[in-house]
């Protein structure tokens, strides 16, 4: 059933992550996990052509961009994950024509059923993030399932009970809770961070939020290259002055 | 958007069908002037094949076409499915409504049948356009230009094709003329007013909303996510369109012009001159129906390019 199922109650719950931009270092060790886990898992096969060649192509169910942000000595370098946001109004799932796309009512989580998908791409269409990627050998749309064969997984230790990406990241950058929960971890990040969705104009309302690069202090800011010829007037500045006029001729 | 031919052949011939079909049983709803049986076969028939062609088309670049009949179960929330819905539910009116009509049988049934035909075609072309048009990534499918301009398509390549039948048939009149001329002029403003209407709509989307970055300053791509093409890049990176859109906008405004002096032409010519018209009419509504729905697809822009690269969406 692709119609979304009904979320609004209080205390539904939404499990997501929580991404700290300011953290993040792009080390792509979270992109890496996720399409190790994944091709072996519920996902799996998480297939790549030409993997060695000249021209590859492969799915990958996270991707690192880098941007920078502002001007001169005030730009920002920032390490930007991008993967499935789970929306809670999903335009990926009510456009599947076949019932392949769903989204759980129990936790948030969206999926694709795999032996239904029709491999049509109407979702990869719905979806301004770029979050689902078609996998052609499987001729089926594949997409982050917020390591679902993980977080419920018994056979793990509790602590490994994480997405891939949160257990690789070295930087804890990654954070996975319940956004559903006022109270959780997670939740109180955003609150505290001023966390943000992505996109909010089109209004799919993502679950996973973004905490936005702090500000650099002033004080932090490299410090300006001193003139040669210095301000003042002694000797030593003054022959600097006329050693600098002379030479600029 | 990358343009995929088996899609751009499915909405172009579908909707030339669905035209045909459509306006055959208009005419049999409303008036007493549908052509003779030999006429009206070959035009059924034609009809049939365009849609029956244009859906097996769709199904070319599926995955997994043999799961194509999924995609009738997901009608409540999905405008593909109800796509797929509305086009099986015109088959067995139509198909009564042809045998009506050709065996000569001339009484309320075939009226009803008929304008349930139409009825179903325009809805089924309607469907078709909001598989687009209920896209809100693609600003340029968003629009409410989209669904009228896809009636009008199958609206013209429909009438064009009944011109055709009624010349080659003998039994042309001058509502054939005055459908086909007036849909072809219809098309023709509704695609200039769609153009306009994107062209004037300002780009509000930029990099620093796409990544919420945007408050630190202007925000530009520094690092690529990755070092081949991927999927997303290919399916709705594609910017050929947009480089030569305006070329092809003359292009296709030429061809519908072309197409409606070869009507006009039909009418004034005698005999085989006026058929040699309306068979050049018709291969210039197809040429531009088919540029029309390459540009369609190919001038669209996806929301995600702005995470590539693209400075405004």
């Amino acid at each position: 059933m692709t119609s979304l199922p009904d979320t609004s109650a209080a205390g539904q719950k939404k499990l997501g992550l929580v991404i700290d931009l300011d953290t993040c270092v792009g080390c792509q060790a979270c992109a890496v996990s996720c399409k190790e886990w994944n091709d072996q898992g519920m996902s799996a096969p998480l297939s790549d052509r030409d993997p060695h060649g000249a021209d590859p192509l492969g799915v990958w169910l996270n991707r690192v961009h880098g941007y920078e942000a502002g001007e001169g000595a005030e730009a920002q370098g920032v390490y930007f994950p991008r993967s499935c946001l789970h929306c809670e109004d999903a335009a990926c799932v009510t456009v599947c024509p076949t019932g392949a796309s769903y989204k759980r009512a129990e936790d948030g989580i969206v999926l694709v059923d795999p032996d239904t998908c029709i491999g049509c791409k109407l979702c990869s269409w719905a979806c301004p993030y770029g979050a689902r990627e078609y996998d052609q050998d499987q001729g089926v749309m594949k997409k982050c399932t917020l390591c679902v064969d993980r977080i419920y997984n018994d056979n793990l230790q509790p602590e490994d009970r994480v997405p891939a990406c949160v257990k690789a990241c070295p930087t804890g950058a990654r954070h996975f809770g319940d956004l559903g929960d006022p109270d959780s971890a997670v939740s109180r990040l955003v609150d505290e961070r001023e966390g943000y969705g992505l996109l909010p104009e089109l209004g799919y309302k993502p679950v996973n939020k973004y905490l936005p690069p702090r500000r650099r202090d002033a004080a932090a800011a490299p410090p300006s290259l001193a003139s040669l010829a210095g301000e003042g007037d002694g000797l030593t500045e003054r022959f600097f002055r006329w050693a600098d006029r002379v030479l600029s001729r | 958007m990358h343009p995929a031919y088996s899609v751009i052949l499915f909405t172009s011939l579908s909707g030339a069908g669905y035209g045909l079909l459509g306006l055959l049983g208009l005419t049999a709803g409303t008036t007493t002037s549908l052509p003779g049986p030999g006429t009206l076969i070959a035009a059924f028939l034609l009809a049939f094949l365009l849609i029956t062609g244009g859906l097996l088309a769709s199904t070319f670049h599926l995955g997994h076409p043999e799961r194509a009949w999924r995609a009738l179960s997901q009608w409540r929330s999905s405008w593909l499915s109800r796509e797929g819905v509305l086009a099986l539910a015109t088959y067995p009116p139509a198909l009564i409504f042809a045998w009506l009509a050709i065996t000569d049988h001339d009484g309320g049934l075939l009226r009803v049948l008929g304008l349930v035909t139409a009825f179903l075609c325009a809805i089924t072309v309607v469907a078709t356009a909001m598989i687009y048009a209920s896209l809100a990534t693609i600003r340029q499918w968003h629009q409410p230009l989209v669904v009228p301009v896809y009636l009008a398509f199958a609206l013209a390549s429909g009438a064009t094709l009944l011109l055709g039948f009624a010349v080659l048939g003998g039994q042309m009149q001058p509502g054939h003329l005055i459908l086909a001329g007036g849909t072809l002029v219809l098309a023709l403003l509704l695609k200039t007013l769609y153009w306009r209407a994107i062209d004037q709509e300002p780009l509000d989307l930029d990099m620093g909303k796409a990544t919420g970055l945007g408050h630190l300053g202007r925000v530009r791509q520094w690092e690529g996510a990755h070092t081949a093409e991927n999927f997303v890049q290919q399916e709705m990176g594609y910017r050929i369109g947009r480089r030569h859109a305006g070329k092809l906008r003359r292009l296709i405004t030429f061809g519908l012009a072309l197409a409606l002096l070869c009507v006009l032409l039909t009418a004034v010519l005698p005999g085989s001159l006026g058929a040699f018209g309306v068979l050049l009419a018709l291969a210039f509504t197809l040429a531009a129906t088919l540029v029309e729905r390459w540009l369609f697809f190919a001038e669209a822009q996806h929301v995600v390019t702005l995470y590539y690269g693209a400075e405004r969406a």
